[in-house]
């Protein structure tokens, strides 16, 4: 059994807590066992490294040093936190940084998005199937942090990244093509210049919709949140109803592996994805 | 200086504070216009990336901490990835927003600078984000009214918490007393 420490980070357990729900729920159903990280802290998300260097990295060197106590390697779902703690382990082994914690970089830092959708855990998925997603069409909307810097996420296809697709495709959805994967959207300004930030996701809600994709599948808690959670406002802007989905690849992977507690993380969109995945034959 | 102003050389006081801080060679910059091209956020900014980096090499010291282009850069990275010289340009806003953070020249949004100064204030007591605690910051900048209406809708679909954690003791508080002194402690 494969097991992990586990970083949820502070979105997760609020503004994308179906996304936290969700992982735990697919993981536990693929036997992987989380283990989440004992008095953890905020990795200081865009405003540390906006302010303060140092402390950009003392935040989530902080958090590694706690990880470090156990040989596991770190999964981590927010693409932010993983953002911030490559950057810190980055700064620590190749510049030789000093931190004020026991922090040697010798943990390895996982991004859930790359090891979900890689291809051991996608052969597990395989086998699990009991209600494979067909006629489900969706467009995958990766972001930047996920992806960019390559330096930090070790992505190939930076500029038109497939890893997301792929397990889409095998849940036996159909992938859309389309221009927007790694487009921002502009999540670090939603509560500072809602007008720019509006600006940003509304482009890529309306390119989405464009596709004639039935959802977006999303992999970072931050995106996930502006595309659902402020799409309504978004609209009031446009003058005309978009009304798309946004789902985290974990939902639909428990959706088709039959997770009992699947109707329970689409509760807690914006954007309700039951009457179109009611439409699909998808739930009940 | 000659008479055609002040030339671009390796030395003026910003582009070595820059490069001590950052690590980051703006005199490479050939200005191809990549970054600005591909930089989501142009539309909004005073001053485009590749621009701000002329300003830079010149040491227009004033009009470059003084952009809204520093704030509205949203790290996306799309710019560090495709620059043909290799320049980390949005660790260079980082660096930038730290020297106009810590010498009070936060005038190009002073909005945007608000809110990481609330956040993290608000982040070392609580120790993890604590997203009711934003309606302070709302408040400040008097934009409570569509921050109520969402926070409540996402609060009634259990995405919000009401109470903050209060989380990592004291080694964690203590990062905080130098913020805003810079990289160089």
């Amino acid at each position: 059994m494969m097991e992990f420490s586990y970083f949820p980070g502070c979105s997760l357990h609020g503004t994308s807590k179906e996304f936290d729900e969700s992982v735990r729920g697919v993981t536990a159903q693929l036997g992987i066992k989380l283990h989440e990280l004992d008095d953890w802290t905020c990795c200081g998300a865009t405003s540390a490294h906006s302010l303060d260097e140092q402390l950009a990295i003392e935040m989530p060197a902080r958090n590694l040093a706690i990880a470090e106590r156990s040989d596991r390697d770190l999964l981590v779902p927010c693409a932010n936190c993983y953002s911030r703690f490559k950057g810190a382990e980055y700064e620590v082994k190749e510049h030789g940084r000093k931190v004020s914690f026991p922090y040697e970089g010798k943990v390895t830092i996982r991004f859930a998005m790359d090891y979900l959708c890689d291809k051991p855990v996608v052969e597990e998925v395989k086998k699990r199937i009991v209600k494979p997603l067909t006629g489900l069409k969706a467009v995958c909307y990766y972001g930047c942090l996920p992806v960019r810097p390559p330096r930090l996420t070790g992505i190939k296809n930076y500029e038109n990244p497939t890893h997301m697709d792929g397990i889409v495709k095998t849940l036996g959805a159909e992938a859309l093509q389309w221009s927007y994967k790694t487009d921002c959207c502009g999540a670090s300004l939603m509560f500072t210049r809602l007008d720019i930030f509006k600006k940003l996701t509304g482009r890529i809600l309306v390119e989405a919709a464009k596709t004639g994709a039935d959802c977006v599948v999303a992999g970072c808690s931050m995106c996930q949140m502006n595309l659902d959670t402020r799409q309504e406002d978004i609209e009031k802007d446009l003058g005309r109803k978009i009304g798309i989905p946004v789902l985290y690849y974990t939902e639909l992977m428990g959706l088709a592996m039959g997770h009992p507690d699947t109707g329970k993380w689409l509760k807690r969109h914006f954007i309700d994805p039951v009457p179109m995945l009611k439409a699909k034959g998808l739930v009940q | 200086m000659d008479a055609r102003g002040q030339a671009p050389n390796n030395s003026t006081p910003l582009l070595s504070e820059i490069y001590e801080e950052s690590g980051e060679k703006i005199q490479n910059c050939y200005q191809c216009q990549k970054c600005s091209a591909g930089c989501p956020l142009n539309f909004a900014m005073d001053i485009l990336p590749n621009q701000l980096f002329r300003h830079i090499q010149y040491g227009h010291r004033d009009k470059v901490l003084s952009s809204n282009t520093i704030w509205l850069c949203a790290s996306c990275h799309t710019c560090s990835t495709r620059c043909p010289n290799q320049i980390d340009i949005a660790k260079v806003m980082d660096t930038l927003r730290a020297i106009a953070h810590r010498t009070r020249a936060e005038s190009g949004d002073k909005n945007i600078s608000l809110f990481h100064k609330f956040f993290l204030s608000l982040t070392k007591y609580t120790g993890r984000t604590w997203e009711p605690g934003f309606a302070l910051y709302e408040l400040k900048s008097g934009g409570l009214g569509g921050f109520m209406g969402w926070g409540l809708k996402a609060f009634l679909r259990g995405r919000m918490g009401l109470f903050p954690g209060f989380k990592g003791g004291a080694a964690f508080r203590n990062l905080f007393k130098e913020v805003g002194k810079g990289g160089a402690r």
